[in-house]
């Protein structure tokens, strides 16, 4: 396959394949997160950091391990338990030094364990063939993409937050009707930059 | 019996994992551009979600308590592997359209919810229903998504055109944002369609 520059691949998937907005990975704590932009920040900061280094575990572990004893059908199993160790050395590290950062995430933190952008980043880079460089690029872009929408998200609850919202579309309703538009709003950025 | 009726309505709209729990979006959206897709996706799901499901609840007695989210995903990464092994040697084809998103299975919140909130405290067989009723309510969500999608998108529905000739396909349904619309729509029309009970106690009062 023809080699894609990691700057590339870095903003490609910032703007044009967004986790959210284009996959749609990660929606469960964005829905449920995205009310405070303090918060959503903290989160996104999480998630980036968790994307940039499970992303290269990942795959040194998919490639020196699973390739060569031929075991890549169990990639799902390992990957997430990759991903569980990790997030779970996370969040004693901020228990342990940041403690108003971890009471403001609460029970976010293991959340990122299920969250499926994490897990998607992985499966997407084996599936698309990136080198280490590549998935590095990938894991931090997508990351960055993903904290984009969900502060943006954040800022655009609180605007409507006093708003006369029709009855029955109060809360997640009304989230992925503005989801929908923002996504719209990104799509104006396909063609600057364009990855597989 | 009564059990079996009170899971019945509680997967398929009472608790519906997708818009009342607003559980799973995660992987769900990505497949409803087309019929088929979400069909293959829904199955699958129920598949992953009944099994495992009633495998938590069958050594339930014997995981201890704060290991059992770990003892968990991996039940769930179990079955998941073998649904994926089985579409690759039977639909290959379907297999490369769903891409990553089979292995997202195992992030999708419901089945975790479920074990979580039901399996965990209920015999195996009534679970196992649980869980393929929790499936089969999400899959009707995503069926009643990627039928409009697919309509409007492709003018087709299970690949067969529908639309006549001169309709033109709106792009936008195919694309992230029609899907976003049409799950938002799903929640308002049954927001509307089936109240939760306390706001029905609430308007009777009234």
């Amino acid at each position: 396959m023809i080699e894609i520059h990691p700057l590339v691949i870095f903003f490609a998937s910032i703007f044009t394949n967004n986790m959210i907005l284009s996959n749609f990975l990660g929606m469960c704590s964005f829905i449920a997160v995205s009310s405070e932009i303090k918060t959503s920040l903290s989160l996104g900061q999480a998630v980036t950091f968790v994307l940039a280094t499970t992303s290269v575990l990942n795959y040194i572990v998919y490639y020196t391990i699973l390739v060569p004893l031929g075991l890549e059908y169990l990639r799902f199993i390992v990957f997430i338990i990759v991903i569980a160790a990790f997030v779970q050395l996370v969040e004693m590290i901020i228990e342990r030094y940041f403690e108003s950062l971890y009471y403001s995430l609460g029970i976010f933190l293991p959340l990122i364990t299920v969250n499926c952008a994490i897990l998607g980043v992985s499966l997407f880079m084996i599936i698309r063939e990136y080198n280490l460089i590549q998935s590095f690029a990938f894991g931090v872009g997508s990351g960055l993409g993903w904290t984009l929408a969900i502060v943006a998200m954040a800022g655009i609850r609180k605007k409507i937050m006093g708003a006369k919202i029709p009855k029955g579309l109060e809360g997640a309703g009304i989230t992925l009707i503005i989801t929908g538009i923002m996504a719209l709003a990104f799509l104006g950025f396909s063609g600057i930059v364009q990855i597989q | 019996m009564k059990e079996v009726i009170r899971v019945l309505k509680a997967g398929i709209y009472k608790d519906n994992p997708v818009f009342r729990q607003i559980l799973g979006i995660c992987s769900s959206l990505a497949v409803t551009n087309l019929l088929s897709n979400s069909f293959i996706m829904g199955v699958g799901l129920m598949f992953v979600t009944a099994f495992s499901s009633f495998t938590v609840s069958l050594i339930r007695v014997f995981t201890p308590k704060h290991i059992r989210m770990m003892v968990q995903t991996l039940i769930i990464s179990a079955y998941v592997i073998i649904l994926d092994i089985f579409l690759k040697a039977y639909m290959p084809d379907m297999s490369k359209a769903l891409g990553p998103y089979v292995g997202l299975i195992i992030t999708n919140c419901i089945i975790m919810g479920r074990a979580e909130a039901f399996a965990q405290n209920n015999k195996p067989f009534i679970s196992f229903f649980d869980g393929l009723i929790m499936g089969l309510g999400y899959t009707l969500v995503l069926m009643s998504v990627a039928f409009v999608r697919e309509l409007l998108g492709f003018g087709t529905l299970f690949g067969i055109q529908i639309m006549p000739e001169s309709w033109v396909n709106w792009t936008l349904m195919i694309m992230p944002p029609g899907a976003f619309f049409m799950i938002g729509i799903v929640i308002w029309v049954t927001a509307r369609l089936f109240p939760k009970e306390e706001e029905q106690k609430g308007g009777a009062k009234a």
